[in-house]
């Protein structure tokens, strides 16, 4: 690799990839208005540029592989062509106004029509700027924004993934992200996991590649070599094949090189994500979301119907341990049956386990139900509360849950009141389960909506590592378990270091399961341990992820 | 002139993928329809953004008008389109 240069990012979805890099082009700025001298020449050029705009989206509609994007790329090829805005176009060149302008202004009519109609189309507005950015590119004879589509694999390169763009990604296409800002939470990252893409967030650098540059990335280490040669392309493809057949081939429950055991389980939603969940040889569901259940209600679900929904999960999961947690929702995630108004810091508000300060009969009624549906089936059925800060919570959770005829009942650490207190709670409960992206988002006051502040949420924290090893420790100390569900269990290279840390338990979606296990099985327990106090000492999150490469 | 009036059966209104099937309809229609909304000027039905603009939701009144050979018959089809819920699967 003589001319190749490296540039260092944060790596967020692992996996090795090559290509040519193409960047997202950004919208065009309007040049100054400019004299028309020939009226309908210059109406032939918007014309011939709106058409452009048309069969570009209908090209990419036949390509679509989802039946709703060709849809929606259709729809936006109709506006494209559309006689009335054709019409209004001409009707602004006519008095004067030259292409790029009149296309401004003619979208700008319709623009107001969708805004003050609000609503669904106050949403569509964006499409609307859309079309006229592409329309405008075309006269200026910029490329045409968005996702590129060159019709072969390549790198693909941007600021930062906004939403809007990845409808349009073709995973047969782009094999890898690179992004300058970002962060592990960033929606580039959730993507790209999503994918199973290989990418690398917060690259400084990337947006100075010159295009079609071939570059290697690792979505575990986080570089990304500029102009590598054929050859290192292809031995990087090999070790990552190599690398994805071991992982694939991985199985069984989870343990270190010696032996050294971490349970690895599923969380859920219902049980819809069973089947995915024993795919990867989940040896329970660590979280089983129950809110799916209240979701848009006007009032609670009946017993008879949490009933239902739980037994599927527990049934399917017979002989082995399914975690439920406790409606969690709230100021937050507000549900139309609790009726909550405004809170003035919907995080800080009332949600969680503390919805029953005010509504106990949702948690004792769910509760029951909990019961009667674990009664008549064989999983060994675990019931944690979230949002607990103090004893007095987890003490009263735990009676309520005894009561209930259930005979384990823990916690969720995600506030650090409750992790520093966990040797407490762990005299009270039956185990702690931590959630990391809460737990970050209270420890560094960093809203976890906010993609601006990502790099506070990284799970590599050292902060957010030793609250973590506080209830690792307390776990050790008391013999009970301590897991971790939540984005951070679901990172390979940060499994080591979280069972170094004394976590017991490791709950995330299926797909990152096998990834897990391959990883915990490459180290000893000292090992662990080692990584685990490198990562707590280390200065900052970029350090504490070096530390264990 | 030939009119229908017609409520909007779709459950997503007269937006995305009604629209769509309906100025499609419309563009293919033999004759020029118009679509409009209580007193509000009329807009060419085939025109996307125009029917976009006209904000209908299901259960909102919408009038067609059309001149010509064949006009009853492309109205009635369109009529008949529009008190369809086009967001079925099976629309």
């Amino acid at each position: 690799m003589p001319d190749a240069t490296g540039l260092a990012g944060i790596g967020v979805s692992a996996g090795v990839a090559a290509g040519p890099l193409l960047r997202i082009a950004a919208a065009p700025a309007l040049p100054p208005p400019v004299p028309v001298g020939d009226p309908e020449a210059e109406v032939r050029r918007a014309y011939a540029a709106l058409a452009e705009v048309v069969a570009d989206l209908e090209r990419r509609a036949d390509r679509a592989t989802e039946a709703t994007v060709a849809e929606v790329l259709r729809a936006e090829a109709l506006m494209a062509g559309d006689e009335e805005l054709r019409d209004a176009v001409r009707e602004h060149i006519e008095d004067g106004t030259d292409a790029p302008h009149a296309i401004d202004a003619a979208f700008g009519t319709f623009r107001e029509m969708f805004a003050e109609a609000g609503g669904y189309l106050a949403e569509r507005v964006a499409d609307l700027d859309d079309l006229r950015d592409r329309a405008v590119a075309v006269l200026l004879g910029l490329p045409m924004p968005g996702v590129p589509q060159p019709g072969h694999p390549y790198v693909l390169a941007a600021r930062d993934l906004a939403p809007a763009d990845t409808a349009d990604l073709d995973p047969d296409q782009v094999v890898a992200l690179v992004t300058e800002i970002g962060g592990p939470t960033s929606h580039t990252a959730i993507l790209a996991r999503a994918l199973g893409l290989p990418a690398v967030v917060a690259c400084p650098g990337v947006l100075r590649v010159a295009e079609h540059t071939r570059v290697l990335v690792d979505g575990a280490t986080g570089r990304v070599d500029v102009g590598v040669d054929e050859a290192t392309v292809v031995a990087a493809r090999r070790d990552a094949a190599a690398e994805a057949a071991a992982v694939a081939g991985s199985s069984g429950p989870g343990r270190t090189s010696d032996g050294h055991a971490v349970k690895l389980l599923a969380n859920v939603g219902s049980a819809k994500n069973v089947p995915a969940a024993d795919q990867a040889h989940a040896e329970g569901i660590g979280l089983f979301r129950t809110e799916l259940l209240f979701l848009d209600r006007a009032s609670e679900p009946g017993r008879d119907e949490q009933i239902t929904a739980y037994r599927e999960v527990f049934r399917a999961m017979a002989g082995r341990r399914v975690v439920i947690r406790t409606l969690d929702a709230g100021a937050d995630k507000p549900l139309p049956f609790l009726h909550q108004d405004g809170e003035p810091n919907p995080a800080l508000g009332v949600r969680g386990l503390r919805v029953a300060r005010r509504r106990p009969g949702v948690l004792t009624a769910q509760l029951a139900a909990i019961a009667a549906a674990a009664a008549d089936c064989d999983a060994d059925v675990w019931v944690m509360a979230p949002m607990v800060s103090t004893l007095t919570e987890a003490t009263e959770f735990a009676a309520a849950v005894h009561e209930a005829g259930l005979p384990r009942a823990g916690v969720m650490i995600e506030v650090p009141a409750a992790a520093l207190r966990a040797g407490d709670l762990l005299r009270a409960v039956d185990f702690l389960s931590i959630g990391t992206n809460d737990l970050s988002q209270y420890t560094f006051a960093a809203d976890r909506m906010c993609g601006e502040l990502a790099d506070l949420l990284d799970p590599w924290q050292p902060a957010l590592l030793q609250l973590i090893a506080i209830c690792g420790a307390a776990g050790r100390e008391t013999g009970k378990p301590v897991g971790v569900c939540g984005e951070a269990a679901a990172d390979p290279q940060l499994a080591p270091v979280l069972a170094g840390l004394g976590i017991s338990s490791l709950s995330m979606s299926p797909r990152a399961l096998p990834a897990v296990r391959a990883a915990l099985a490459r180290h000893s327990y000292a090992e662990c341990r080692r990584l685990a106090e490198l990562a707590v000492a280390a200065p900052d999150a970029v350090a504490a992820r070096k530390s264990v490469l | 002139m030939p009119t229908r009036t017609v409520t909007v059966g779709s459950s997503s209104g007269l937006h995305a993928r009604p629209a769509k099937i309906f100025v499609e309809a419309a563009a293919a229609a033999p004759v020029k329809v118009t679509i409009r909304v209580g007193d509000k000027r009329p807009v060419p039905a085939k025109s996307m953004l125009s029917v976009l603009a006209l904000g209908a939701k299901q259960g909102t009144e919408v009038i067609l008008e059309a001149d010509g050979d064949g006009a009853d018959q492309a109205l009635d089809g369109l009529a008949a389109l529009l008190a369809k819920d086009l967001d079925a699967d099976d629309a």
